[in-house]
């Protein structure tokens, strides 16, 4: 059963110069696509993670479905009854002139009741008397707990978590992340999760899709897409990746840059630093098929 | 050794007394070698850096110690002179690119600037050499690109120009502080790619600093890890990941997500790192350490030698 739904959910934003600029230069307007036709279902109780490099859409589609953006295609279904967001930095998320009590207490206006304050803040590690600090008097790590907190106090079902510990340290990262699985195992909390760290989306994910510009390119069971990457632009990533067991060996650096989105390539948009692709790649866009979106996949020529 | 830092401290005074944010440390770097310095955000390696080539920020002073680059003390040495050093001998390499680069100037102009204040070069020569660099660098077209200023650049291309104007004057030293953390993974690697292949083929002596220990991994032969202005481990890298010898490292390793690894949880050090103003007495770790003893709360330890590395942990002292 699931709890979220996305049925080819597009968003584009006008990028236009002004009007005059417009006229004068006679530039038609310029649409950014930046979510195009992203499908996908959240079950109960799972983590999905979203994963991609910058400007590729993923945070985009957390802001569609938390509601800050309306799509504009597409269908956003949401079963349950409350959700809400953690973002990546925690110094900027926190308003600076309230008390941790008034921060924390805000999602529960639109609750009968709510948990007490210290309780929530105890769950999250931190001790009862925070509540009448401020949030300057705390380190990142714990500015990103009072996140946590005020997310929780709303009671959602569902947790949006934009790169949540990209702006921490790792070893702030590694206390953020075991405080997240503990929370989801006692509370039973489904978590979108946003990241451009695969190491990190290896850890908490139970399904992973890698978005570039703006498409969802494969999604598949943590595990699997780990072991056996599918989609050229996955196992590029994948190569890509620092990896701490091997040290001296170099990795495979990958040719080019992610395209312009504003103009993006024609056909499959990672055809032009793709080693495999052919003809049919630079004219044709390939379905999402079987988890992957990929004419080579799909014909069996990798 | 091409860099040698012998106990350097760097202060910062307050009115409430002079803050510790390097506290006597000790390195040294050989030609062709890259050194990593690794730690978390406060730990001091972008101070260290910034002492290295004389550019901290007053009221920021070095304290104690000395700094030689090829047998040379350079940490005494006036302003003007220092600068001709930076960018002669020493190339420098910071995470926003944009700090570096000139808004107002084509990367062409900025590159012979460079070369022509450093080299004995006239202007058609420079502007050979220019491009060359940024050939080298994997800027394509470069010809093309050389009229371009720096916003019509992507971020990694960027850095390739940053690294280019570091690289112009074959500096014996380069330093290179986050140069890949405001990239993208794909990016990061040719850029690492870059900086290894520079230090092999020109013999330069290069200081990584980052708090990813994954590109550390990659790039550097040595790493010193810093902790509260210390250096608590040194070592060659591959021990360092694969055994190190003091219980932070051992926590920062442990507390690293890594692909393929089957655990749910994270390995976690509770707590955080000291402020400068509340550093602990004996052991700057030790609030936060699983194997304290007595010695750690009374007496600071200094690097002991530990199988291959050296550790500043008592654990280490021989008996």
């Amino acid at each position: 059963m699931h709890l979220l739904k996305l049925e080819s959910v597009s968003r584009d934003f006008d990028v236009s110069r002004p009007w005059l600029n417009r006229v004068i230069e006679r530039e038609p307007r310029r649409i950014l696509r930046a979510v195009d036709r992203v499908s996908f279902e959240v079950s109960k109780g799972e983590t999905l993670a979203l994963v991609g490099e910058s400007g590729c859409g993923k945070s985009t589609v957390a802001r569609l479905i938390a509601g800050l953006y309306a799509p504009s295609e597409g269908r956003i279904e949401f079963l349950g009854r409350r959700l809400q967001m953690i973002f990546q930095d925690p110094y900027a998320s926190l308003n600076p002139r309230w008390r941790v009590r008034k921060i924390i207490a805000e999602p529960m206006m639109f609750l009968d009741g709510g948990k007490p304050i210290g309780e929530l803040l105890v769950q999250v590690g931190l001790s009862p008397d925070d509540a009448e600090r401020y949030p300057h008097e705390f380190s990142g790590g714990q500015r990103q707990r009072i996140s946590i907190a005020r997310a929780l106090a709303g009671e959602p079902e569902l947790l949006i978590c934009d790169e949540p510990t990209s702006a921490l340290d790792v070893s702030v990262q590694a206390q953020i992340l075991n405080l997240m699985a503990d929370l989801q195992e006692r509370l039973g909390l489904t978590y979108l999760f946003i990241s451009h760290n695969l190491a990190v989306v290896s850890l908490v994910a139970d399904r992973v899709g890698v978005m570039y510009l703006g498409r969802i390119v494969e999604l598949a069971p943590a595990a699997q897409l780990f072991a056996k990457p599918r989609h050229p632009y996955t196992r590029m990533l994948l190569d890509a990746l620092p990896d701490l067991g091997m040290t001296g060996k170099s990795r495979t650096p990958v040719a080019g840059e992610v395209p312009n989105p504003l103009a993006p390539p024609a056909g499959c948009p990672f055809h032009p630093r793709c080693p495999h692709a052919n003809d049919r790649c630079r004219v044709e866009t390939p379905k999402f098929l079987n988890g992957v979106a990929c004419h080579a996949v799909d014909e069996g020529r990798i | 050794m091409i860099l040698e830092v012998k106990d350097l401290t760097v202060q910062f005074p307050t009115r409430r007394g002079a803050l510790t944010a390097v506290d006597s440390i000790s390195f040294s770097i050989a030609p062709g070698e890259v050194l990593g310095v690794v730690g978390e955000s406060g730990a001091g390696k972008s101070i260290t850096g910034l002492a290295v080539i004389g550019l901290l920020e007053p009221p920021g002073r070095i304290a104690a110690g000395e700094v030689r680059l090829e047998g040379r003390r350079i940490d005494s040495l006036r302003h003007e002179e220092m600068r001709r050093i930076r960018g002669r001998k020493i190339g420098v390499i910071f995470q926003d690119p944009l700090t570096s680069l000139n808004p107002l100037y084509t990367i062409g102009q900025q590159l012979e600037e460079t070369i022509l204040t450093h080299l004995p070069l006239n202007r058609n020569q420079a502007r050979e050499r220019a491009l060359a660099l940024l050939r080298e660098v994997g800027i394509p077209a470069p010809e093309a690109r050389y009229g371009a200023y720096p916003h019509h650049f992507s971020g990694g291309m960027r850095q390739r120009v940053v690294i280019a104007l570091a690289l112009a004057a074959e500096p014996r030293l380069l330093i290179a502080d986050e140069p890949t953390t405001a990239l993208d993974v794909s990016i990061q690697a040719q850029i690492i790619a870059l900086i290894k292949r520079l230090a092999g083929e020109r013999g330069a002596a290069v200081m990584l600093i980052t708090h990813d220990m994954g590109v550390i991994a990659e790039t550097a032969q040595r790493v010193a890890v810093m902790y509260a202005g210390r250096v608590v481990e040194i070592g060659p890298v591959r021990d360092v990941i694969h055994s190190p010898q003091h219980p932070y490292t051992v926590g920062l390793m442990g507390s690293i997500p890594r692909l393929g690894s089957q655990a749910k949880r994270l390995v976690q050090i509770d707590g955080a790192m000291p402020r400068l103003n509340a550093i602990p007495p004996g052991c700057a770790f030790n609030p936060r350490c699983p194997r304290r003893f007595e010695r750690c709360v009374a007496e600071r330890p200094h690097l002991l030698s530990a199988g291959t590395s050296r550790a500043a942990c008592w654990l280490h002292a021989s008996s």
